[in-house]
């Protein structure tokens, strides 16, 4: 049938560029690094095919109690993201209409504007011990000597709940604002309270946002290398950190790569898991 | 005999902005009374539903649920429930948790709430569905659920907001008598919302047709239907022709000439009426008699048929009349008589004189 080849035709080379961009930038960089990572050094460019690198990790304590540390950071960074996000996801997407939320949506977009870097630069200005929090505190006379708010994990998760913030909201606003309203008010007539609704009504509806939001602000912290850098100074321990000092200061790309491979593993499980506590199947989450 | 009426508005009004959607609206439901509120989109009634479940709060005005006020009593705890408009059941819960939420709410336990969800589920008809899912349901099964749902928390009032407005037309036949069984069934008061006569007309002991925030008249159907007490009324509920006239003289009924021209006899209703009034006449068209050759006593005409609207039982011709040019929507008798008139055809046509109704105009 000479329509059916055409339409095919068309298929596969809509297909192409996506096809393209997974194989060269996506499946042929892992297949390199997770080779890479194979690689065992023996001697002045000689190698052997082995898990050695793996190996390492396993046994240094540092590696490991990083990588460890780096999850539980960014899984409480991705539960303060979301105990701050819903709140005004609601207000946005059930308590504003017209002007007000499109205001108040641009207003959450905004600072995304400029780039994450500025952004950093902007919180450590606040924090520093000359920064604008460290005045304002010795002016009112809550401190009588400067104050260093910066290179603590406190004020990592504040960048980090920063910058994902809109990507918790977002799916969030989606969510909430495809819950119908008389959900709510059946609710209430029926004799819910506010608290009963929201734990039967609105977070059964908002789940798959919920979960989209988590495992994209999850794995953005995960693999943030900028703001715990700059927050958390030198000793923040951040995975990341740790994989560019091995491939950039180490010039040890088969560590590096071992790392990189790790930490897939890591988001991968730790996503995997998320799901199947909420009970929501990764592709009616990304439906949303 | 005098009860406590389960339901009493006293002088309620609601104002939005420089907007008045309702305007001292006084009425009283008495127990078990199946009561509709009637009036096109925008007249208020949704609004008069919201306050009576709580949803807002009257500007004025007083609200009273078996005698007491509950003005300062939040929705959730009105004993009041409300079948919404496109239902709003649950999707995220099966439909024995559907029912049993309101059950939940109050902390009954857990087998009792079973029970009781079954008990109910068997009075609408829905015997063993308590485990599957909403959409496994019909329209008419769901809007069955979103009754025992209400239905189960044993409410003094239960308010219904156009529940049959999503529901395609033989459904919404059949579930006009299954509402009226039920609610026979339950014995509860139902206060009914709709901008559709035929389900008001249908179902409801009371009604009350509503325009532009207050009540025009509260009556049975029968009453609305044969006495409307306004020109409103008479033009929306039921079919009317409707003509603009001056009053001539009041002497053995009301006297008066259409705007085209023709004298016509009728009777006064509503408000009183002097010499020179202008008026709105309003006849049913099932009111007019048709005669093929001999002119007809009372009001008549001679008029040519322009079209013939075929529609079963409920057929219509539509005259001109062949003296004044005005139109004249007549129902075509099921007799058999006139089956094979046709478009161009003249008849005589005439109506009683207490049969045309005459109410002040503006």
């Amino acid at each position: 049938m000479p329509v059916t080849d055409r339409s095919r035709l068309t298929f596969y080379l809509l297909l192409a560029p996506l096809l393209l961009w997974l194989v060269t930038l996506i499946i042929l960089p892992h297949v390199g690094m997770f080779l890479v990572s194979l690689r065992e050094k023996v001697g002045v460019r000689e190698y052997e095919t082995g898990f050695a690198n793996y190996a390492v990790f396993f046994n240094e304590p540092l590696y490991w109690n990083t990588f460890a540390r780096t999850a539980y950071m960014s899984i409480a960074a991705t539960v303060l993201t979301l105990l701050i996000g819903f709140p005004i996801a609601y207000y946005i997407a059930k308590l504003t209409r017209g002007r007000t939320k499109t205001t108040l949506f641009l207003m959450c977009l905004i600072p995304f504007w400029v780039s994450e870097l500025v952004r950093t630069f902007g919180w450590m200005i606040l924090l520093r011990e000359t920064g604008v929090f460290s005045n304002v505190l010795q002016w009112a006379g809550l401190a009588d000597a400067p104050v260093e708010m910066l290179y603590n994990d406190a004020a990592i998760m504040v960048g980090l709940v920063y910058t994902s913030m809109l990507f918790m909201v977002v799916p969030l606003v989606t969510t909430l604002d495809s819950l119908d309203d008389s959900l709510i008010e059946a609710g209430y007539d029926l004799g819910a309270s506010g608290f009963a609704i929201l734990r039967e009504i609105v977070i059964p509806h908002a789940m798959p946002g919920i979960v989209s939001g988590c495992i994209v602000v999850f794995m953005l912290s995960l693999g943030n290398y900028l703001t715990p850098i700059l927050l958390g100074g030198k000793d923040s321990l951040w995975f990341t950190g740790l994989i560019y000092s091995q491939f950039i200061t180490r010039f040890n790309w088969e560590l590096g790569s071992a790392f990189g491979f790790l930490l897939l593993g890591l988001s991968s499980t730790i996503v995997f898991i998320g799901l199947k506590l909420s009970r929501q199947s990764l592709g009616r989450t990304m439906a949303q | 005999m005098f009860e406590t009426p389960d339901l009493e508005c006293r002088d309620i009004s609601k104002s939005f902005d420089d907007f008045k959607a309702v305007k001292d609206v006084s009425f009283a439901v008495p127990p078990g009374t199946f009561f509709s509120i009637l009036g096109p989109s925008g007249c208020g009634k949704t609004t008069l539903l919201r306050m009576i479940a709580g949803f807002q709060k009257p500007s004025s005005g007083d609200l009273l649920i078996k005698g007491r006020s509950v003005l300062d009593v939040p929705p959730n705890k009105r004993q009041v429930s409300m079948v919404f408009q496109h239902l709003a059941l649950f999707p995220m819960m099966n439909i024995g948790a559907n029912v049993g939420f309101g059950l939940r709410q109050r902390g009954v336990n857990r087998a009792d709430i079973k029970r009781q969800v079954e008990r109910v589920l068997d009075r609408v008809g829905l015997t063993g569905v308590a485990d599957r899912p909403v959409d496994s349901l019909s329209g008419g099964q769901k809007q069955r659920v979103a009754i025992a749902r209400c239905m189960v928390l044993e409410p003094d009032v239960l308010l219904l907001d156009e529940p049959l407005g999503a529901l395609d037309l033989k459904l919404r036949e059949h579930m006009k008598i299954e509402l009226k069984q039920l609610q026979a069934e339950f014995n509860t008061t139902f206060v009914y919302i709709t901008h559709d006569q035929s389900e008001a007309l249908v179902m409801s002991d009371q009604i009350a047709v509503m325009n532009r925030g207050v009540f025009e008249q509260v009556g049975t159907a029968k009453e609305l239907y044969y006495e409307p007490s306004t020109a409103f009324v008479a033009g929306f509920v039921g079919e009317a022709n409707k003509f603009r006239a001056r009053v001539q003289s009041l002497d053995a009924g009301v006297q008066m000439v259409t705007d085209q021209g023709q004298v016509l006899h009728g009777t006064a209703a509503g408000k009183a009426l002097a010499k020179g009034d202008a008026v709105d006449v309003f006849v049913r068209p099932e009111a007019v008699r048709l005669s093929r050759d001999t002119a007809l006593n009372g009001n008549a005409g001679q008029g040519r048929v322009e079209n013939i609207l075929f529609n079963g039982a409920n057929s219509q011709l539509i005259l001109r009349d062949q003296t004044t040019g005005a139109q004249m929507n007549v129902a075509l008798p099921q007799t058999g008589e006139f089956r094979d008139l046709s478009v161009g055809d003249t008849v005589h046509f005439g109506w009683e004189p207490a049969q045309t109704r005459v109410y002040a105009g503006d």
